[in-house]
Formats: structure tokens, C-alpha cells, sequence
């Protein structure tokens, strides 16, 4: 996977992050992954279609989603409430919204789907064109896991490939 | 949250009428206690664009605050359908989703603005401002509703 495709989606959660915690964020570990997708806890995932395609899987420990929850809610919010998914949903979407909206900049074109609750233990595996990227964002209130696995449309493959004359 | 001026409406100086369209609960809420810092109102809230009309109809809303990426309608053809029936609604887009094609669209099909996601309450503060143009006044400054 190709880094052009993964800044936008760091620069993004740090803005959106930062700016909803009141507090800076770090990045912590990057790592690929190839295997089944395992979630952390409570995960959104955003796919997106068009000229790049893809998901992005937006996973909070239980604990650290509840912490997120409670500081957007002003108050506190019980696990069990659907706010806390609610929180995460918003946060994958507007992450992925304004990563969307540097790479449109860049000349991709997408369409962004509504964030949806991933529910399963295990995602599906990454292939060799869609081998996902774990980035851990730390901040306050703990870790938040963003894996991101995106490749290249079949026809913009064609028309790179082309360009470069391969 | 920050405070700001409480913004009414200039014919009768009572709180501006919002109706909020997210699909998510949390973006709503959200916009809601924003609104409330402005001196707003929450008329309704809809969840995707088919319930935005209905909701346009029966709340008759100062302000539309509309989400683009919706399921069953989306917010730019849900914009175009009421301002299609309601020439003088006041629809802001509000969208993580903040690039060009998308804001000329909404543009082009009636909406009067566009704040992108996360949003910035002193941005959407100013953009209300000017949206509701004369139609709307700064209590503290016009004495409107003070």
C-alpha cells in the first residue's frame, strides 16, 4: 500500500482527534497486517469506492471508547450505551471524510459510504493488493487503532500502469 | 463550550428554529449543543433526507443543518427537494466530506453553505451569521430578543 494513500488518513485523525480531545495526539506503532482483521473493541468501518477502494476500520478498547464517549457527551456514558458506538461511527467518518477530501485535492475521486458498526471478531483477510495498515493513534484517552487497507481501482492500475509504461 | 452572542430572529427577536439531519446520533447532538451556545433552537432532527422533508414541512426551520453521506437520500438531493418546494429555506451543508465537486453541488442545488466536519463552533457561528443575513441579529448588538 502505498504511503501517498496513508498520510492523509494520519493528517486527518490527528485534526479530528486533536481537535475533539482538546488534547495533541501521537502516533504510536505502524504495522502491516496480513492476517484476519481482529478487533480491538468497539470498530467502525468506512469503505470507500471509486477511484481508490477500500475500508477503513476505526477500533477503540472498550474502556478508551467510553473515555472518548464521555468527553464528547460531557459527561459520563455508560458502555452499554449506543452513544459510544454512535462516537466511534462519527469519529471513522469524519476521519475519513477529510482524508477523502486531501486526496480528492490530489485527484482521486471516491465515493465515501456511511460508517457501519463492525460487529465480527474477525474481518476479512488482506490480500496481496489490499494488505492493510495498523496505525495506533495515542492520545489522553488511549489508543485508537485505525487499519486501513485501500488499493488502486482496477482501471486506475491500468491507466498508472500505462503511464509507466509497463 | 464556548459561549457566543445569542443570535435571533430580526422580525420577532425569538431564538433562530435549527432542524439538524445526521444519520448519526452523536453528529446531532453534537450540533445541537453548538446551536444552543448561539441562543438557537432545535426545531427537529432527522436521521436521512426523505425524513429532512418532512420534517422541513412540519417544523418550518430558520436553518437547515444537513449531512451529505446519508443512507436512502442523501443530503444534496434532500436539499434540492426542499428548497425545490421552499425557495427561501436556509440549508448549510455540513459534511466530514468537504471537497470541491461536493460543495459546488450542494451549491448548485440550493444549498447557501457548507461547514466541514469536524465542526468549529465560532466557523459555524459566522456562517449562520451570514446565512440568515438581515433576517437575523446579534442580541447583545441589536438588542433584538435581549
Amino acid at each position: 500500500m502505498k504511503m501517498e494513500l496513508i498520510q492523509p488518513f494520519i493528517n486527518a485523525a490527528d485534526a479530528v482527534l486533536a481537535q475533539g480531545l482538546q488534547s495533541p495526539m501521537s502516533i504510536g506503532n505502524l504495522s502491516m497486517e496480513q492476517e484476519a482483521y481482529r478487533r480491538k473493541g468497539v470498530a467502525a468501518l468506512v469503505a470507500i469506492t471509486g477511484d481508490i477502494e477500500g475500508r477503513i476500520v476505526f477500533d477503540l478498547d472498550p474502556q478508551t471508547a467510553v473515555r472518548v464517549a464521555s468527553h464528547f457527551a460531557g459527561g459520563e456514558v455508560p458502555e452499554s450505551d449506543d452513544l459510544v458506538r454512535e462516537t466511534v461511527c462519527e469519529l471513522a467518518n469524519q476521519v475519513t471524510g477529510n482524508a477523502v477530501t486531501a486526496l480528492n485535492d490530489q485527484g482521486f475521486h471516491f465515493r465515501v459510504h456511511p460508517p457501519v458498526l463492525h460487529t465480527s471478531e474477525l474481518g476479512p483477510t488482506s490480500s496481496e493488493d489490499t494488505e492493510a495498515l495498523v496505525i495506533c493513534c495515542e492520545t489522553d484517552r488511549g489508543s485508537v487503532f485505525m487499519n486501513i487497507a485501500l488499493r488502486y481501482s482496477v482501471e486506475l492500475s491500468g491507466e498508472r500502469a500505462a503511464a509507466a509504461g509497463e | 463550550m464556548e459561549q457566543f452572542a445569542s443570535l435571533k430572529r430580526s422580525k420577532d427577536g425569538q431564538p433562530v428554529r435549527y432542524l439538524v439531519v445526521d444519520d448519526s446520533v452523536f453528529a446531532r447532538k453534537n450540533l445541537a449543543r453548538i446551536v444552543e451556545t448561539f441562543g438557537g433552537q432545535v426545531a427537529g432532527e432527522a436521521g436521512d433526507g426523505m425524513t429532512a422533508i418532512t420534517e422541513y414541512d412540519r417544523t418550518n426551520p430558520d436553518i437547515v443543518l444537513m449531512d451529505i453521506t446519508m443512507p436512502q437520500m442523501e443530503g444534496i438531493e434532500a436539499a434540492e427537494k426542499i428548497v425545490a418546494q421552499h425557495p427561501e429555506a436556509r440549508i448549510v451543508m455540513v459534511s466530514s466530506v468537504g471537497y470541491q465537486e461536493n460543495i459546488v453541488a450542494a451549491l448548485q442545488r440550493g444549498a447557501r453553505h457548507f461547514v466541514q466536519k469536524p465542526v468549529k463552533p465560532e466557523v459555524l457561528y459566522e456562517v449562520i451569521k451570514y446565512v440568515l443575513g438581515e433576517d437575523g441579529a446579534v442580541a447583545n448588538a441589536a438588542g433584538a430578543g435581549a
